[in-house]
């Protein structure tokens, strides 16, 4: 959101239909509450400021933008190449974690979230053929299809593994 | 709903050094009219074995497969090669082309066997290699294909003759990633046709197409569920934006 209001001043409906836009379908899940929620977030952390507008036929509306420091943050976000996805790490820990405490069963474990996988995967897909092959909606499903695929890949290899351990 | 296909106690027993080996052990198994089910396991799990009792090409040593509520595991060779032509389509990861033939040649084949005529067999085998993708290529023999482009005649092939039941394993085992979309939209339009689909898949994108998915290990189905009708559309996204955060 700070690096919609980067580029431009937008109060909150419009920064919404900016979400929308750069997003595609994943844009719409965001409701109207959170974006104010954040707007008033960010604007205490001194990261964008609001300035009330008048308007003759309508309540004032505010409009946000950017502070410098703002600005600032985008552009070292941006610069960031830290790829923060710590599922499988966080997973792996897991099944070492039921194999050692007998807690649950590695295996049952990797089935449980494969099927859970599948069924975001199957969404995602879905999404994707409704959406215009050219538009940036469907470039970021296709992003998260692919990432979704390399998790479900990887628990395959996660089945191997631990199958063997249970079977020896 | 009617059972297209139904298996009870289905067991296929290999000899092996000291105790046979468990290829299928026991599955119960429905698969209903329109039902898209992938079957994932680990490689020699007995999902491929599975397909092939499924599908006449191997016998089971005990239990019994029901196709369209005909039991169908004493057929005559003859019989099994009958109903195959007409109510079961094969997809392997080998493709089984015949050399001498053009693609289209090949995709026809199975409609002139079962009397379509000419005209028509011809009309349906380019529509389908159309939709593959593959059109251009229809008059080429096989060995002047990729593999890609011969495992998509071979699927053609396979679907001429509108089978009730498609079987496939590993159907897009030789494709990259745009291929694999094409069969994709060839397998959704297979279901709205009201054909039922069972696909042997390592790859994710194809598991992931089914509405229901079977677990296989050591020969047993350990998990039985559907994909379908899980999430809603929106905690799906929601998930996405949490994700891609």
């Amino acid at each position: 959101m700070l690096a919609l209001l980067a580029k431009e001043p937008a109060h909150g409906y419009e920064l919404r239909q900016r979400l929308v836009q750069a997003l595609g379908p994943i844009g719409e899940v965001v409701n109207p509450g959170q974006i104010y929620v954040t707007l008033a977030r960010l604007e205490r952390a001194e990261l964008v400021r609001g300035v009330q507008v008048e308007q003759s036929a309508a309540p004032d509306k505010k409009v946000y933008e950017a502070t410098p420091a703002g600005r600032e943050h985008v552009a070292s976000w941006l610069m960031d190449s830290s790829w923060t996805k710590v599922a499988p790490t966080e997973f792996h820990l897991k099944l070492v974690a039921a194999a050692a405490t007998g807690l649950a069963d590695p295996v049952a474990l990797i089935d449980a979230q494969r099927r859970e996988l599948l069924r975001r995967l199957r969404e995602v897909q879905r999404l994707a053929e409704s959406e215009p092959p050219d538009g940036d909606g469907a470039l970021l499903l296709e992003g998260s299809a692919l990432r979704l695929q390399a998790d479900i890949r990887w628990l395959e290899a996660c089945e191997q593994r631990w199958s063997g351990r249970r079977a020896g | 709903m009617s059972a297209i296909v139904e298996t009870v106690g289905l067991s296929r027993f290999y000899p092996g050094d000291g105790a046979p080996v468990r290829a299928v052990d026991g599955v119960d198994l429905v698969l209903t009219e329109g039902e898209s089910v992938s079957v994932m396991g680990p490689s020699g799990c007995g999902k491929s074995t599975l397909l092939h009792l499924i599908g006449g090409l191997e016998r089971p040593t005990a239990g019994v497969v029901a196709i369209a509520g005909q039991r169908v595991d004493g057929l005559s060779e003859a019989a099994w090669a009958r109903l195959r032509r007409r109510g079961i389509g094969f997809v392997f990861q080998a493709f089984h082309l015949v050399d001498e033939l053009s693609a289209v040649e090949n995709v026809e084949l199975p409609a002139l066997l079962v009397g379509v005529s000419r005209r028509a067999a011809r009309k349906r085998a380019l529509e389908l290699l159309e939709r593959l993708g593959v059109g251009d290529r229809a008059g080429h023999l096989p060995d002047r294909l990729s593999g890609g482009q011969r495992q998509r005649v071979a699927l053609a092939r396979a679907l001429v003759n509108e089978p009730v039941l498609v079987l496939a394993d590993e159907p897009t085992g030789n494709l990259d990633s745009h291929a694999t979309g094409e069969i994709l939209r060839l397998f959704a339009g297979l279901r709205e046709a009201r054909q039922t689909l069972l696909l042997v898949t390592h790859d994710p994108r194809v598991a992931a197409s089914a509405d229901r998915l079977l677990t296989m290990r050591d020969g047993e189905i350990v998990e039985d569920t559907r994909l379908d009708g899980g999430l809603p559309r929106q905690a799906v996204l929601a998930q996405l934006v949490g994700w891609e955060a």
